[in-house]
């Protein structure tokens, strides 16, 4: 079994990355859309528990949502994937259930 | 068809906002699909079980004891996260007593209702099929 | 594979209904099938055929019926929390005695038992939400 999280909301208003992290077991990903964007920043509030989260799980961000947001790839921690929508569906496809931590 | 296992994850507490009302309307209906249903409660979401819940003053319906019917529409597996109840300074007592008959145990009464760690939650979500998440 | 999509947030407000778009769009363009989109909660407001947002700003409620047409998607409205917040359809309006009905074409009113299914019959069931 395999699980892909889904995060959507900025770690500063939210704890929802946290929780996600805690309950991502082995061979889990993590992919941040919309406001959840925010949590891939590096050398932020957040980083460091992504990082160390990151021995775990893989991490994905969604490309739309960061250029949207005015984020520039070179701010995004280094190791978290970026994808594209259509990498989304994939991921969805690859993962065989989808937690939404809304 | 083969049955599904479904699990309703609630985060939000109830009044506030709409979810858990809506989640609630949900898992009932959903009962009436004889599917492998459970329910978990995690986050502010432990809140919605607290017993005592009293809604003249707000002016709103008070729809906790519902919760106290689950076990009727054979919902009998209910997670609560104890990480979130321990933030919260909540304990089993505070919550309602939630149980359900089993016709196997000449309808032995039992408790829904099952306190679990973060990493067993974490299993229990990974063994399902369908996560509706409100 | 095949895909059901539940949304959970009202149009404008919040992103979620153009997330599971976007997403719906190019899971059809991958080859994918979408077994159902499901509105619950303020989501519901996505079907109303009455909204007009700005010229320059896009229409939600069109998106999705495009995209239905195009593919033949079924675009469910949970009914119980559609008339909560004052959608009704011809049918429904008129059981009702109300004078008017506002939802879209391209989208129906049903109840909760069609997300169950969704989630039942869908190799995979996302929820967007807030």
């Amino acid at each position: 079994m395999s699980m892909l999280h889904l995060v959507n909301k900025s770690p500063f208003e939210k704890n929802s990355l946290k929780v996600a992290i805690s309950c991502a077991l082995n061979k889990s990903a993590i992919l941040m859309i919309e406001d959840g964007v925010y949590g891939a920043v590096s050398d932020a509030k957040h980083s460091d528990m992504v990082k160390t989260a990151m021995n775990k799980s893989d991490f994905y961000v969604l490309k739309e949502d960061t250029q949207a947001r005015g984020i520039d790839e070179s701010k995004i921690i280094d190791g978290i994937q970026l994808v594209d929508y259509a990498g989304f569906v994939e991921l969805s496809t690859k993962y065989d259930k989808i937690q939404s931590w809304v | 068809m083969a049955t599904k296992k479904f699990m309703y994850v609630n985060r939000k507490a109830p009044y506030g906002t709409v979810y858990a009302l809506e989640s609630l309307e949900v898992v009932l209906i959903g009962a009436a699909f004889e599917q492998d249903v459970s329910v978990a409660f995690m986050d502010d979401g432990v809140y919605q079980l607290v017993k005592g819940q009293k809604t003249d003053g707000i002016g709103m319906k008070n729809f906790s004891p519902t919760y106290a019917a689950l076990g009727d529409y054979e919902v009998t597996k209910i997670y609560v996260d104890k990480d979130s109840m321990k933030e919260r300074n909540l304990s089993l007592d505070d919550l309602q007593h939630l149980v359900w008959e089993d016709e196997d145990e000449d309808y032995a009464e039992k408790n829904s209702i099952k306190l679990v760690s973060r990493d067993e939650l974490a299993k229990i979500l990974d063994e399902q099929d369908v996560l509706l998440n409100f | 594979m095949k895909f059901s999509i539940q949304i959970n947030e009202g149009p404008y407000q919040h992103q979620s209904s153009d997330t599971a778009y976007q997403f719906t769009k190019a899971a059809l363009e991958a080859g994918h099938e979408i077994f159902r989109v499901f509105f619950y909660h303020d989501a519901v407001n996505v079907a109303t055929r009455l909204a007009i947002p700005p010229q320059d700003d896009r229409n939600i409620t069109k998106l999705w019926q495009e995209l239905a047409e195009q593919h033949k998607l079924d675009l469910v409205v949970c009914i119980a929390a559609a008339q909560r917040r004052g959608l009704l359809d011809e049918a429904e309006a008129k059981r009702q005695g109300k004078d008017a009905n506002n939802i879209a074409t391209g989208f129906r009113i049903s109840g909760l038992g069609q997300l169950i299914e969704a989630g039942i019959q869908a190799d995979r069931l996302i929820v967007f939400g807030d």
